[in-house]
């Protein structure tokens, strides 16, 4: 039953994330900032609109926000949340989990050359090309997790995390790089920018408007929500839904404070902050190998 | 069996019948494929092992054939895809109708077809050879169809060459197993000198495989070979080194752990390489030919895992892995098959291979589109087709021993999981890239924007393969059923049913994200209905003037991830920079050859040669001199012989 619950407030719950982000920012640079319900308003409104189609784009484009968003759902039913189990929980869901991020990727990117435009392109190239190095880090990490608890599905491994130890700590900061990277945050991707020549995610679904925007919007929020999700189990397992809830907003908080604090780092960086990210999952890999 | 030799009867006779009346050779082709699908299918279904054995007045020899589940099980995929690609080939072909001889193009399709079913069904060594040679030789003059061409010419060259090398180490592995078993009866064979015999069928099967860095040949002649040969050779053809290096394995008793090691190896390499390598080609099927070099490492990886769990007595470890690579050789046939005849359908429709002058060809040629969309995300290894099954299959069977075993073991099976992870990124970018830039966004050449959707005849087997990898992806609880006795030839399967549980739930994962991207397909029609849908150009920044060569391109999209990895690349590139203040038109062009080829088989070759070369002064074309040569030799045998 709980964890059915997971699901429900993940998806009403997780458009707050942003605007707890931006709240954040904002108290950092002095401004007051957009309301913390912004993201919800900015869906409401989108959804009422038509929409503006490319005469380049065919059905792929259509099909890119529909398919992303229906995977990152499927994504959510495997993660669990405050100590209750997932919904479904099988051995091996990891790779389930991981490969659904890929499906909605393949489909982001595929809609993005189908637009044909140059920025768009660039977009998806620096997309993949960092997806396929932030992969093996989520691997590393959760098998560095699987291997302390001894169990291959993620409601197991979440519920057998002991939070303390130079392993933990190094798997807690892999999946904190994971998270920047795949929801397009800074240090890898800045979502503020507003030059299409360094955007890669924003630039990707510069051509999307409306409802299938607002899929796009909402199917970013949920996978915020669902890496957010298995970071708080790694770093604060218990099961109170409270505290867990608090500490997701406290994840935002971080967020917000790493990007008004940080600038975004070169696209020639991002590869080695990955690598890097990957060398401390293999660390703690090889210290619960012993 | 005697369906299985009928089935081979029929494709040798409808291929002599086609050199007179080429219209037969498909026809022969499809009729022997359907006879050997209900023989292979027996099999399975009964379980019985069946056999034949008949004298045969060759030294060693003996018609000894058999067909258990292991042999019925890669006799399914070479003749399933055998008979698409012969109705495909009937329509691909027609255009050299009158130009070329097709009788001799469907005499060889048809021997290629069933000497591949001989190497799998022989349980001779000089059979299992002669069989092997045939199917070199039939893909060779099959390769080499278009043999005006001078590049085609050389990789028929680089093939035949190939081939041959690895032959020449299955030779020596049949006359070791023969010398210390007295027999080359497979039946005979027993785990004497296992080391060196493993050794040899790894390089001798590896180079028809094409395992790195024995691939060297896949590059050349996979995109020199009509398509539909392509699909069979890159589909079946390589898997019959898969499937010898399955059945030595069964006769060379339980394991050492460096075997499984070995293998984790050699996936590794030929997995992340090959998919390296496919990321910065521009040719698409020699792109396709690279990630037949991936997906045979990643088969590889399978059976290392499966090696692994033998060795270090994990049943359930080398179910998983072994029934992981087994699927993974039918899947590939099926989403590599449909890529090679999608490739050609876009061959067939605008005469180029090179993605950098394709485009847009969604809108001209849909079906093909689709069907290569569905092979595309099925060789990603993404959710919910086949290619994530097996895959997944092979990763918990990693993800089991990685967790528990001792670190002899689960080191390699760490390195499985990181490197499949990295393969599948990367396979995903690259396949990104071959849809996208091929068949989306706007024609970047007039053969592109003069494109036209391939006959029904190439349609149809395209469809049928990409709805059966759809059907293993979304039924694949059902694939156990095949797989575990066939998984039981090499390994105790008990285990396979109870740990491949989670299967269940996967296809039922996979069908509720259709379910789900139903559900949001009919919302977003429902808010769309009776709103403004209007059209436009794309967002381009505000150019008053866009055209399709402001898109971005196959090598620019590639670009950040062929830098990263240049390294081991070596890419070449041209680059003409523009000067001056009104710049005439400048160049760009960048070249990835093969690195094996480069650094390891031209020079060996080239030391060959220079070693060879000083042999010249015996061969002077005079005849006289070599009568006398003759005549020298036979003099020394006779004093050899008489002292």
């Amino acid at each position: 039953m709980m964890a059915f619950v997971h699901l429900l407030l993940a998806l009403v719950l997780a458009p707050l994330l942003l605007g707890v982000i931006n709240r954040a920012k904002a108290l950092f640079a002095g401004r007051n900032g957009q309301p913390l319900l912004q993201l919800y308003y900015d869906l409401a409104k989108l959804l009422r609109k038509g929409a503006v189609y490319s005469r380049t784009t065919s059905g792929v484009f259509r099909a890119g926000p529909i398919a992303g968003l229906a995977a990152v759902v499927a994504a959510l039913a495997i993660v669990p949340f405050a100590g209750t189990g997932a919904p479904v929980s099988f051995a091996g869901d990891l790779v389930l989990f991981a490969y659904l991020f890929g499906l909605m990727r393949f489909f982001t990117v595929i809609a993005a050359l189908d637009t044909g435009s140059a920025f768009e392109g660039m977009g998806a190239s620096r997309e993949v090309q960092f997806a396929a190095l932030a992969e093996p880090v989520l691997f590393l990490a959760l098998a560095a997790l699987a291997r302390q608890a001894g169990s291959l599905s993620l409601t197991g491994i979440l519920g057998a995390v002991t939070p303390a130890g130079p392993a933990w700590a190094l798997v807690a900061v892999a999946l904190l790089v994971v998270l920047l990277a795949e929801n397009a945050r800074i240090p890898v991707d800045d979502p503020n920018t507003h030059l299409e020549l360094t955007m890669i995610h924003e630039v990707m679904v510069l051509d999307h408007g409306g409802p299938d925007f607002a899929f796009i919007l909402y199917g970013a929020a949920l996978k915020l929500w669902v890496l957010g999700a298995l970071l708080v189990g790694v770093v604060l397992p218990g099961e109170n839904i409270l505290l867990s809830l608090v500490a997701m907003l406290a994840l935002a908080v971080a967020v917000g404070v790493i990007e008004s604090t940080m600038a975004r780092l070169r696209l020639l960086r991002v590869p080695q902050l990955l690598v890097g990210a990957g060398a401390l999952a293999a660390l703690a890999l090889i210290l619960v190998m012993r | 069996m005697n369906l299985l030799l009928a089935a081979v009867a029929i494709l040798v006779a409808g291929g002599v019948v086609a050199l007179w009346r080429d219209r037969g050779g498909p026809v022969a082709a499809v009729a022997g494929c359907v006879v050997g699908l209900a023989g292979a299918g027996r099999v399975l279904w009964t379980g019985a092992t069946v056999s034949l054995r008949l004298p045969w007045n060759v030294p060693f020899g003996s018609f000894y054939v058999e067909a258990d589940a292991l042999s019925a099980f890669f006799l399914l995929p070479i003749f399933g895809l055998s008979a698409l690609a012969a109705i495909y080939g009937g329509e691909y072909l027609a255009p050299w109708r009158g130009k070329k001889s097709l009788g001799a193009a469907w005499f060889f399709f048809n021997l290629l077809v069933a000497s591949m079913a001989m190497v799998v069904l022989a349980r001779n060594g000089v059979l299992f050879l002669v069989g092997w040679e045939v199917m070199a030789l039939a893909s060779f003059f099959l390769v080499t169809f278009e043999d005006e061409r001078d590049d085609v010419r050389a990789a028929g060259w680089t093939y035949l060459v190939a081939t041959h090398l690895g032959t020449a180490f299955l030779l020596a592995m049949f006359v070791l197993l023969g010398r210390e078993n007295g027999s080359l009866d497979f039946d005979r064979f027993t785990a004497g000198k296992a080391g060196l015999v493993f050794v040899l069928a790894l390089i001798g099967f590896g180079t028809k495989a094409g395992f790195w860095p024995l691939h060297v040949w896949l590059p050349e002649a996979h995109p020199a070979a009509p398509s539909h040969v392509s699909a069979l050779m890159s589909g079946v053809m390589i898997k019959t080194g898969i499937y010898g290096l399955l059945r030595v394995l069964t006769v060379l008793g339980s394991p050492p752990v460096s075997w499984g090691w070995v293998l984790v190896g050699v996936g590794l390499s030929s997995g992340i390489l090959g998919v390296i390598f496919a990321l910065a080609q521009h040719d698409l099927k020699r792109l396709l030919a690279y990630h037949s070099v991936e997906n045979i490492g990643i088969i590889a990886l399978g059976m290392g895992v499966g090696l692994l769990g033998l060795s270090a007595g994990l049943p359930v470890l080398a179910a998983l892995g072994f029934a992981g690579a087994l699927l993974h050789v039918i899947n590939h046939a099926l989403f590599k098959g449909l890529l090679f005849l999608g490739a050609g359908a876009v061959l067939h429709a605008t005469g180029t291979r090179d993605i950098e002058h394709l485009g847009g060809l969604l809108k001209k040629m849909p079906a093909t589109a689709v069907t290569f969309l569905v092979g595309a995300i099925a060789i990603s290894g993404l959710p919910p087709l086949n290619g994530f099954i097996s895959e997944f299959l092979i990763y918990l069977g990693a993800f089991k021993g990685g967790v528990s075993a001792s670190a002899a073991i689960a080191v390699p099976l760490l390195a499985v999981i990181t490197g499949l992870a990295l393969i599948g990124g990367l396979a995903a970018a690259c396949f990104a890239k071959a849809f996208g830039v091929v068949f989306l966004g706007e024609p970047r050449s007039d053969h592109a924007a003069h494109a036209h959707e391939a006959g029904p005849a190439m349609r149809g087997p395209m469809l049928l393969l990409a709805s059966g990898c759809a059907a293993i992806g979304l039924l694949s609880p059902l694939t156990l059923g095949v797989l575990t006795p066939v998984v039981s030839v090499l390994t105790p399967a008990d285990a396979l049913w109870e740990a491949a549980r989670p299967l269940t739930i996967i296809s039922g994962a996979g069908i509720v994200v259709l379910v789900l991207i139903g559900v949001v397909a009919l919302v977003r029609r429902r808010l769309l209905a009776g709103r403004p849908v209007g059209e436009t150009v794309t967002w381009d920044c505000g150019y008053a003037a866009p055209t399709a060569r402001m898109q971005y391109t196959g090598s620019s999209f590639a670009q950040p991830l062929t830098e990263l990895f240049r390294p081991l690349l070596g890419t070449r590139k041209k680059f003409t920079p523009p000067t001056g203040y009104f710049p005439a038109p400048t160049t760009f062009a960048t070249d990835t050859p093969d690195v094996s080829r480069e650094r390891v088989y031209r020079p060996a070759f080239g030391l060959v040669e220079a070693g060879l070369s000083r042999l010249r002064w015996l061969q002077h074309g005079n005849v006289q001199l070599y009568v006398l040569y003759i005549a020298l030799t036979l003099l020394v045998l006779l004093v050899w012989k008489l002292s």
